[in-house]
């Protein structure tokens, strides 16, 4: 694979349109561009930066990324349904929400990334995997992979080792699926299950599927093979010479406004603020002192925020004047633990200095944090 | 303008009255100046149903996920109206018109179909400008055909704005470069058009769009450069600030950072400051920070503050103290549970060190470490939260001196302190050396505290910082 830096494309005729148009355009119908970063939100916001900027009509681009260890939720999906967000904090696995539609995955190193650019017209699934395929078995000619008509790619004829998502706009679209090399099976199933109970919601839900890595099949097979070997079949079927250019998503010369776009996926407004509206609907069993109380907790969570809260407690377990309080401050508060968290301790310094009190407070507190 | 709507318009009523234009003689010479308007008729007001286009790959239906925009919100062309969902595929809609939304045909969730109404948007005529591309047709374009992609020839994208900018200049868009994003024509591309045909020079455009990054690593040597090039310009024009007002509801912590600060400004402060002078503690530090290091801690000067301070209440237990809602009693606290004032992304935390009373330096550096760690994860619990009975607040880290720090209830005492700087001082011998100057604030409750304990407290606090091998005589 012939690596071919920045520098090198100043002697290709440009088409002046962007900033760096030499970099972008080429002579050829096509561009092959790999990114150097690992960051999730730095490579998402280089997808949407070609998605709303480029102009596909005379070339499309194939682009190739890998993330260190994070969770990848689709555009319309409740983080809360999809994966088990404690896990996530406890080991800082980072969560993105992508813009295309679609399932839940894991992504880290072991897991290859392909975005597939074209204008809205040329957007074809089917060909994009047959290709994938293609460049499969021209590298290990044994592999018993194929893709369904549900856009995944399974090795003997059971297990995934794809997944397919997609966004279209107005002039441009873009196809990007995962490839399993060799990522970690093990954390991939523990923060792909949520322990979350009680959720109603109409977000779209993942299918699971059982997986397997292409390495378990082949142990000679590296995610830099894999990578390779799409990519020359691209530029095979692209008609373009097989070079890979390298990118950094954090420059913003080459790429005006990916810094903003970068934040942006990384806001809670957008994480957690985006899932469409659901109710949790659940009984806290809470053992204080030598007996168990039932709590029922119903509350409709909207743009990730408390819209209706309820908590049913038995008569007089807190005084009312802050049982009202509680519920008044839970509502319009972010479904965040780290949020009810310094809410409910700093509201606690108001409250009458009673340890047993304060003890029971900090208790149906904690429950209620949990379902966060 | 008019006269041509009144033409077309003949027979079909008008919707607003405000439609009917000033009919009179310039207005008709002006009109065979117009080359941008479309020969099909349209009337004022028009309702058009902007149909859902197709998806791709075959697709007839899809889910409505989120919509952008509700009913009686205005859009401009190619803004987002909403996210449909079809088989993994997420499909951002955008707009054709520029207009008036009327109606919207789905709710979120609902099925919508490709081909039918999506949405009903009344087309804003009075503009003056069509809101269709620059377009050379001859059919009247089908009901099929109402999406971007299958329009027939030359596309020219532009804003009503820029359309109208161009018109009055007599300027045909076609003939125009865009430099905007899918070529679409921008203001700067009809102001450097004119330049180069009248040969006027005209005053930069402040570049609205993509700020060029430029800025911040060139900053200094282009500004001289900017100066050199600037040509006095004969017309000025006001720059119009377009920002607005941006109100949003109190919530969550907020509120309930609003209803603690409301409830301590009840409380009777007063204050008391002092200069610390750190120049023994800070070689002190230098000394000590390897040796924290090999164990694994990170060691700032907070432990040492926190420590003296905890020195300190033993001897002026009221400090620790907290006065009942009705001031009727005052608990003296056992545990000095110091709590460290921490900025994060969502505001002002106060962690708390359980029992300083009984914890070493390092210790204290320690534990520091977990809550700083664990505050800026956004992972702090409860208990770390809860159970304070006195607060020292480090906002020299990020800037300043003296301070006017407010008690966090059910507490009685607070301390801010300042920036660590180096000032000259005279030794005792009258000669000026360097020193490392800390300033300190605290405020107290003077229902219960008088000026005079805080003054000795502060005092005993300073004397442990300035001479930190004294604490090894007190140290339990």
């Amino acid at each position: 694979m012939v690596l071919q830096s920045l520098k090198n494309c100043l002697w290709l005729s440009c088409v002046l349109r962007t900033p760096k148009a030499c970099f972008w355009s080429t002579a050829s119908g096509g561009l092959i561009i790999q990114s150097v970063s690992n960051d999730v939100y730095q490579n998402l916001a280089v997808e949407d930066w070609i998605h709303d900027h480029m102009d596909l009509e005379k070339q499309q681009i194939l682009f190739l990324w890998r993330n260190s260890p994070a969770v990848v939720i689709g555009r319309h999906q409740n983080p809360w349904q999809e994966c088990n967000l404690r896990l996530l904090r406890q080991k800082n696995i980072k969560l993105a929400r992508r813009r295309s539609g679609g399932g839940t995955v894991y992504h880290d190193l072991g897991n290859i990334n392909l975005t597939f650019f074209t204008t809205r017209k040329k957007y074809e699934r089917m060909g994009n995997l047959k290709l994938i395929v293609k460049a499969l078995k021209a590298l290990r000619p044994q592999l018993d992979v194929h893709v369904t008509d549900r856009y995944d790619i399974l090795l003997d004829r059971q297990y995934k080792i794809s997944g397919t998502a997609a966004k279209l706009g107005r002039a441009n679209a873009y196809h990007h699926c995962t490839l399993l090399c060799n990522a970690d099976k093990f954390v991939l199933s523990s923060v792909l299950k949520s322990p979350y109970k009680g959720l109603k919601s109409n977000a779209t839900p993942s299918v699971p599927a059982s997986v397997r890595n292409l390495f378990e099949e082949d142990p000679s097979l590296t995610s830099e093979m894999l990578l390779d070997a799409i990519a020359k079949e691209y530029a095979v079927q692209h008609q373009i010479d097989h070079h890979v250019t390298l990118i950094n998503p954090a420059d913003e010369t080459l790429l005006p406004g990916i810094s903003n776009k970068t934040k942006e996926l990384q806001t809670w407004e957008w994480v957690y603020g985006k899932t469409p509206k659901f109710s949790v609907s659940t009984c806290l069993k809470i053992s204080y002192k030598d007996s168990v109380i039932d709590v029922k907790v119903n509350m409709d969570v909207k743009h990730g925020k408390i819209e209706v809260c309820n908590i049913d407690l038995p008569e007089q377990w807190l005084p009312p004047g802050l049982y009202n309080e509680l519920v008044k401050s839970l509502t319009g508060s972010k479904f965040c633990p780290n949020e009810i968290t310094t809410l409910v301790t700093t509201l606690l310094r108001v409250c009458p200095q009673d340890d047993e009190l304060h003890s029971r407070w900090s208790l149906l507190c904690e429950n209620m944090i949990r379902l966060m | 303008v008019c006269i041509h709507r009144v033409r077309s318009c003949s027979g079909i009523r008008f919707i607003k009255s405000k439609y009917v234009c000033v009919f009179d003689k310039s207005a008709l010479k002006f009109s065979h100046q117009q080359r941008l308007f479309r020969t099909s008729p349209v009337s004022c007001g028009q309702i058009v149903q902007f149909k859902l286009s197709d998806i791709g790959e075959g697709i007839t239906e899809v889910t409505v996920k989120e919509w952008y925009i509700k009913e009686g919100d205005s859009v401009s062309q190619f803004d987002s109206i909403c996210e449909v969902q079809s088989d993994k595929a997420s499909v951002t809609i955008t707009s054709r018109y520029d207009g008036v939304i009327r109606k919207l045909h789905y709710s979120i969730d609902d099925i919508a179909f490709v081909g039918k109404p999506l949405v009903d948007i009344e087309i804003d005529a009075s503009k003056g400008v069509a809101p269709e591309e620059d377009v050379v047709e001859t059919p009247p374009m089908s009901h099929e055909e109402h999406t971007h992609q299958e329009i027939k020839g030359h596309k020219t994208l532009a804003t009503p704005a820029v359309r109208r900018l161009a018109m009055e200049n007599n300027i045909k868009l076609s003939e125009v470069v865009g430099t905007g994003k899918d070529n679409r024509i921008l203001k700067e591309d009809i102001l450097n058009y004119l330049a180069k045909q009248t040969g006027a020079i005209l005053p930069p455009s402040p570049k609205a769009e993509i700020v060029p990054p430029l800025r911040k690593t060139e900053a200094v040597p282009a500004a001289p450069k900017d100066k050199a090039r600037r040509i006095p310009v004969p017309v000025s024009r006001p720059i119009a600030f377009s920002g607005k007002d941006k109100t949003e509801p109190v919530t969550g912590f907020q509120k309930a950072m609003v209803k603690t600060m409301s409830a301590a400004l009840k409380i009777p402060h007063f204050g008391y400051s002092d200069e610390i002078d750190l120049t023994q503690l800070v070689q002190l530090r230098e000394e000590l920070k390897p040796l924290a290091e090999i164990r694994g801690v990170k060691l700032s000067f907070m432990p040492f503050f926190i420590k003296a301070a905890s020195l300190g209440l033993l001897q002026y237990p009221i400090l620790n103290a907290s006065l009942d809602e009705n001031c009727q009693n005052v608990t003296y606290k056992a545990s000095h549970n110091i709590g460290v004032a921490m900025d994060t992304e969502q505001g002002l935390i106060v962690p708390n060190v359980k029992n300083v009373q009984v914890c070493s330096v390092f210790d204290i550096a320690v534990e520091l470490n977990r809550l700083q760690s664990l505050g800026s994860a956004g992972q702090l619990g409860t208990s770390d939260l809860t159970g304070g009975t006195f607060t020292l607040s480090n906002i020299g880290t990020i800037g300043g001196t003296y301070a006017k720090p407010v008690i966090l209830p059910p507490e009685v005492a607070i301390g801010a302190l300042g920036k660590i700087q180096v000032l000259p001082r005279f030794n005792g011998k009258g000669e000026v050396f360097k020193a490392q100057i800390m300033n300190v604030s605290w405020s107290a409750d003077h229902r219960i505290i008088d000026g005079a304990t805080m003054a000795r407290f502060s005092n005993l606090w300073k004397s442990y910082l300035e001479n930190p091998a004294s604490m090894l005589l007190d140290l339990k």
